[in-house]
């Protein structure tokens, strides 16, 4: 498999403070990668840097061989990387079916995904079409989000998240939706403070604790006292 | 006093504060920008037209025609080249940003044109009326009222019908989030202006039209749209229409009772309105 995302010594900034230092990853076509860590980790400031919405100050972001550090998020999709934000971060004067056609401006290539498909994959949102977004369940709120990054046609998918505030069998649902999607090829990159739910979906984890990498590897070779150390730094 | 007729005018007379009200409006929903040269560009595109029409040898429709894709592009172009650069951080920016343009507007159409009242020429279409139900209603207020009706019509159309408005409407939500959809927001506000400038092209053809102006003429037009925006509730295009109905029938009886209270039975009902509902009686989230 050959890489589709690669970052080198990343390091963003908010003001003085400084939130990722010197993030090296390496994502492989059509690979689940999970990043978990605490709260205050760096893991959404490096989901955010990689979609554009975070500048980084030094390092570089590679997509496909090609060097896109800096690149604005309105072009940074353009090129196939689709971020479902952390809250979900839905229009709120928009319909299920108008945030969904909104995700669409970010595709310049076809993978497959139209509101067809994005129904087929959360049938309850066509049902929810003529809605306006904030009336939905948390659940379908989510589903609505991660349909409208699959508009773009991405060739990576951020998601930062979602499982967050959902309860247990909507986690199931949402992540049953998340299995098809890698199923069709797409590269993942989970940001997921749920650890089990990490662990069992992604091929390979990165840790994070205070914006530095401290544990990589593949779930079935992790041990949880490796996880706990990297996690906690206990 | 005959109130019906009192207010009927009022009613008309509102179509003109609606003009004068939407762009504004428009701009305020779209990127919270609250424009405060915005009575002097009505002032501004007034005397272009004046300009247009005389050295050109056309009628003023035709004017207005004419005007109207350079109108666009002046909108445009004020946003991507000065505003855009304006709404990135503090409140206050825009607003001293805008205001100096007032300045400038108003000092530069002082240079050019002098301080005379100018007007916009129709011909014998300016004194004509109709007879409705008994009430002698005068054509070009007609043709405003319709005009802003048409306009705000137009805009939520474009606004909640086609794939522009919705961009609109989710950059007016969330413009940092519309950036992961693959949208540039300040290609947004620009389009957004451009469309804004073309209803105060509409506004200064009215305005010229019914009323003298000058070029210190801006400042009372930005407040008559302000207080109609404010009255119908920020956002809200068809508030702003009603908006500008109240404002004009405030003003209509007012002047009715006594001359002198013409504008200030506005500025009354206009405070009167902030006070029992500040968010205005048609806003955006008020299930209006």
């Amino acid at each position: 498999m050959s890489t589709v995302l690669e970052t080198q010594g990343l390091e963003v900034f908010y003001g003085d403070f400084q939130a990722l230092f010197g993030i090296d990853v390496s994502i492989d076509e059509g690979e689940t990668v999970a990043i978990i860590g605490a709260n205050g980790a760096g893991k959404s400031s490096f989901l955010n840097s990689l979609s554009g919405l975070a500048s980084a100050r030094s390092g570089t972001i590679i997509l496909d061989g090609r060097q896109v550090g800096g690149t604005a998020p309105f072009d940074m999709v353009k090129l196939g990387l689709a971020l479902v934000p952390e809250g979900r971060k839905l229009f709120p004067s928009l319909t299920v079916e108008e945030n969904l056609q909104m995700g669409a401006h970010g595709s310049t290539v076809d993978r497959g995904w139209n509101l067809d498909a994005v129904y087929r994959l959360f049938p309850i949102l066509r049902e929810r079409r003529k809605q306006l977004a904030p009336t939905l369940s948390g659940g379908q709120q989510q589903m609505v989000a991660i349909g409208r990054a699959l508009m773009a046609n991405p060739r990576v998918l951020l998601c930062d998240e979602i499982s967050l505030g959902l309860s247990p069998s909507i986690i199931r649902d949402v992540y049953s939706a998340m299995t098809e999607i890698r199923r069709r090829e797409t590269t993942i990159v989970l940001v997921e403070q749920d650890l089990s739910a990490a662990l069992k979906f992604a091929d390979r984890v990165y840790c994070f604790m205070e914006g530095r990498i401290t544990l990589e590897g593949t779930p079935d070779t992790l041990s949880k006292q490796d996880i706990q150390r990297a996690y906690f730094g206990a | 006093m005959n109130l019906l007729d009192t207010v009927i005018q009022g009613v008309l007379l509102g179509g003109l504060y609606a003009l004068y009200a939407a762009g504004l409006s428009l701009i305020f929903g779209v990127m919270r920008l609250v424009n405060l040269a915005h009575g002097d560009f009505i002032v501004l595109i007034a005397f272009i037209l004046l300009a247009l029409s005389t050295s050109l040898g056309i009628s003023l429709p035709y004017a207005l025609l004419i005007a109207m894709p350079f109108v666009f592009a002046l909108g445009w172009g004020l946003q991507r080249l000065i505003l855009n650069r304006a709404l990135s951080g503090d409140m206050l920016v825009p607003l001293l940003v805008t205001f100096g343009l007032s300045i400038i507007i108003q000092n530069g159409l002082l240079e050019v044109f002098s301080a005379d009242s100018r007007r916009l020429s129709l011909g014998a279409i300016e004194v004509a009326s109709v007879q409705i139900l008994g009430i002698s209603m005068g054509v070009i207020p007609l043709i405003t009222f319709a005009t802003a009706v048409l306009a705000i019509a137009a805009l939520s159309f474009l606004f909640y019908q086609t794939p522009l408005g919705r961009i609109l409407r989710a950059t007016s939500d969330l413009p940092d989030i519309v950036q992961l959809m693959g949208v540039d927001p300040r290609k947004v506000f620009a389009i957004a202006m451009g469309i804004s400038f073309v209803v105060i092209a509409l506004a200064a053809f009215f305005m010229g039209v019914r009323a003298n102006f000058d070029p210190s003429a801006g400042p009372a037009r930005l407040l008559y749209a302000f207080e109609a925006v404010v009255i119908g509730g920020l956002g809200s295009l068809w508030g702003t229409l009603a908006g500008g109905i109240i404002l004009g029938i405030a003003q209509t009886v007012g002047g009715a009772i006594n001359p002198e209270w013409q504008t200030l039975a506005g500025h009354v009902v206009f405070l009167i309105v902030i006070l029992l509902r500040p968010s205005g009686l048609f806003a955006r989230g008020n299930g209006s």
